[in-house]
């Protein structure tokens, strides 16, 4: 009985070791592992969840290693695996060998004949790849990506139906400064012979986390699809990079309209005030009553770029202080800004005269 | 304990849940630590007698029932039950009604509770929370997220009078899950928690509702601030590092399609 109960603890404390390390945000796993060793207080189911969990949350977050020798880095995904730990890299035609628990890759070796595509796949995956390089190194500033073929990649002619998958991986770690992120693309191109067509789907996922004094977390991710002609390798390559270019682009301004309209809806607070005392309720009402319309004629007067910030400090009953301030954002980083600000001090008079 | 709370610090504020009850399992002697140290999301019972809802949480709890700050009654009912001094539980019904009406001009709508209890040493503990449902299907007035939750739980210590001057210790945090959903930009989730604290020595000539209100009000606000501008803005500052908003990458698809 006592050795089932024994038994049971172990597997479910694999489980949760488990867990931990799936669910760990983007680029913290090593560091959710050493809190979750000490806690877990036992080797054994922490070393079996790991061997468990570790592929599958690299191959998950699209992670990137250094090759041994610094030649270059290799993305660690499920659309390059051709062993378990052992990962395509197309474009220097070699296997890199990883370690998953260590997150590092500690051999290569040349691909063998089968494992490469044929020819007449290669030109089509090839001219893409040099078309995906050039954007990602103009859209993302540490951008990684790669190119494979994921299905018919013994096609030799035309005739035959196969796949494509550009994936793009960008990570940044500042633990520092207590925060994460990365950004994670993976698009599925579909070359039809038979309709002459392409059909592209794409998956973005963006994940961030700031953790100084608190745990904030973005999730956000988005599907897409489109479509275009089949054409020769070079064009197909160029018109599926506009597609990419423009997908991403566009899903990064909605990104930042979901930020800009967060705050005007549920998540700002109507700024009242408490009044002098917990039952000083009229002052704050007569307050509200007055700021508004004042709310009003100065959004009218100034764009929609401009915001405001509106303090209302009341000094002692019948008087109140309001401070304005109005400040526009400079483009997308809060670095720049310039701001007014304005103080009057009211004393607060029956709203009837 | 610290490799727990650091687990806690990193794993999604979502999960929270699921990991404090995985930590539970694993460390059962912290257990106590655990629960007065990680905040869960709130939940909500109907007090049968007022017909109202309220909160729970670890400090109107008592075996496995609840008492409701309305009737002062445990659901389910308790027999031998705590409950606080007669004192107390008039300044408990006093600070649940003017609550109410603060967490109605605030949050338009949510549901508050207060619960007071005496500590060890002459004083007593406060705890203030808060629950905003801002979903579709929710109960706040303007909901139209996806999801969207706001939990906040405020606890004061009040230390025992000398010379008309009392010493105030807030605990606040701030649970928060935001979530839309639409076809163009596709699903769009901000949750995160944060916790600080304020200290303040003030004349209790106001009554100590008074005290703690403007305590309150003062936190709420600066959390509040902090959750928008410092972490939304800092995750917003980061998918901006990772993908910089370019005026040419913008412009090239349209010059392609020109």
């Amino acid at each position: 009985m006592a050795e089932e109960d024994c038994e049971l603890n172990e597997k479910r404390k694999r489980e949760i070791a488990k867990w931990f390390l799936l669910n760990s945000p983007a680029g913290e796993i090593q560091y959710i592992a050493k809190d979750l060793r000490s806690v877990l207080n036992d080797e054994k189911a922490y070393n079996e969840a790991a061997l468990e969990a570790f592929p599958l949350y690299n191959k998950s977050h699209f992670i990137c290693l250094e090759l041994p020798d610094r030649s270059g880095e290799v993305l660690v995904t499920s659309y390059n695996e051709l062993d378990e730990n052992e990962f395509l890299d197309p474009r220097t035609a070699q296997v890199a060998i990883v370690d998953h628990v260590k997150q590092v890759c500690t051999e290569m070796r040349p691909t063998a004949d089968e494992e490469l595509s044929s020819p007449y796949i290669e030109e089509f995956r090839c001219a893409l790849d040099a078309e995906i390089l050039k954007y990602v190194a103009e859209a993302y500033p540490k951008g990684i990506c790669s190119v494979y073929c994921v299905k018919g990649k013994d096609v030799e002619g035309p005739g035959s139906n196969f796949e494509l998958v550009v994936v793009i991986s960008a990570v940044r770690n500042s633990p520092q400064n207590f925060c994460n992120g990365s950004w994670r693309s993976l698009w599925n191109i579909e070359f039809k012979e038979d309709v002459q067509m392409l059909e592209v789907r794409g998956e973005l996922q963006v994940g961030a986390h700031y953790f100084e004094e608190g745990n904030v977390q973005l999730d956000a991710k988005h599907e897409c699809k489109d479509a275009t002609i089949f054409q020769a390798p070079d064009d197909c390559a160029i018109s599926i990079a506009n597609i990419i270019r423009h997908h991403e682009a566009q899903y990064l301004e909605s990104l930042e309209a979901s930020y800009s309209n967060l705050p005007d809806t549920t998540f700002k607070r109507k700024p009242l005030v408490w009044g002098r005392t917990w039952k000083g309720k009229m002052v704050r009402r007569e307050v509200v009553a007055r700021w508004f319309p004042m709310k009003l004629i100065l959004q009218e007067t100034c764009d929609s770029s401009t915001n405001f910030l509106t303090f209302i400090h009341t000094n002692r009953p019948g008087s109140f202080t309001l401070l304005l301030a109005s400040s526009r954002k400079n483009g997308l980083f809060f670095m720049g800004s310039w701001g007014v600000k304005v103080m009057i001090t009211t004393k607060l008079r029956p709203l009837s005269d | 304990m610290e490799a727990a709370m650091g687990l806690m610090r990193r794993i999604h504020p979502k999960q929270s849940e699921t990991a404090l009850s995985a930590l539970l399992s694993l460390l059962p002697h912290h257990s106590s630590d655990l629960l007065s140290q990680v905040d869960q999301p709130l939940q909500v019972l109907c007090d049968l007698e007022s017909g109202k809802e309220y909160i729970l949480c670890e400090y109107n709890r008592d075996a496995d029932s609840y008492r409701s700050p309305w009737s002062n009654k445990y659901y389910p009912p308790l027999e031998d039950a705590l409950y606080p001094s007669s004192e107390l539980r008039k300044l408990e019904v006093e600070a649940n009604e003017v609550f109410a009406i603060y967490r109605d001009q605030y949050y338009e709508g949510g549901i508050s509770s207060v619960y007071m209890w005496e500590d060890d040493n002459e004083g007593f503990v406060a705890c203030f929370l808060i629950k905003k449902d801002g979903s579709k299907t929710g109960q706040g007035r303007r909901g139209h997220l996806q999801e969207g939750a706001w939990d906040a739980i405020h606890v004061i210590e009040v230390g025992p009078e000398e010379e008309s001057m009392a010493h105030y210790c807030l605990t606040s945090t701030i649970m928060l899950s935001l979530t839309t959903n639409d076809e163009s930009s596709g699903t769009f989730s901000l949750s995160g928690s944060i916790r600080r604290q304020m200290n303040m020595d003030l004349s209790v000539a106001d009554g100590h509702l008074c005290n703690m209100g403007r305590m309150i009000e003062e936190m709420e606000g600066k959390l509040r601030n902090s959750l928008d501008q410092v972490y939304f803005g800092k995750t917003k500052e980061m998918v901006c590092t990772l993908r910089p908003p370019s005026e040419v990458v913008l412009r090239l698809p349209t010059a392609d399609l020109a």
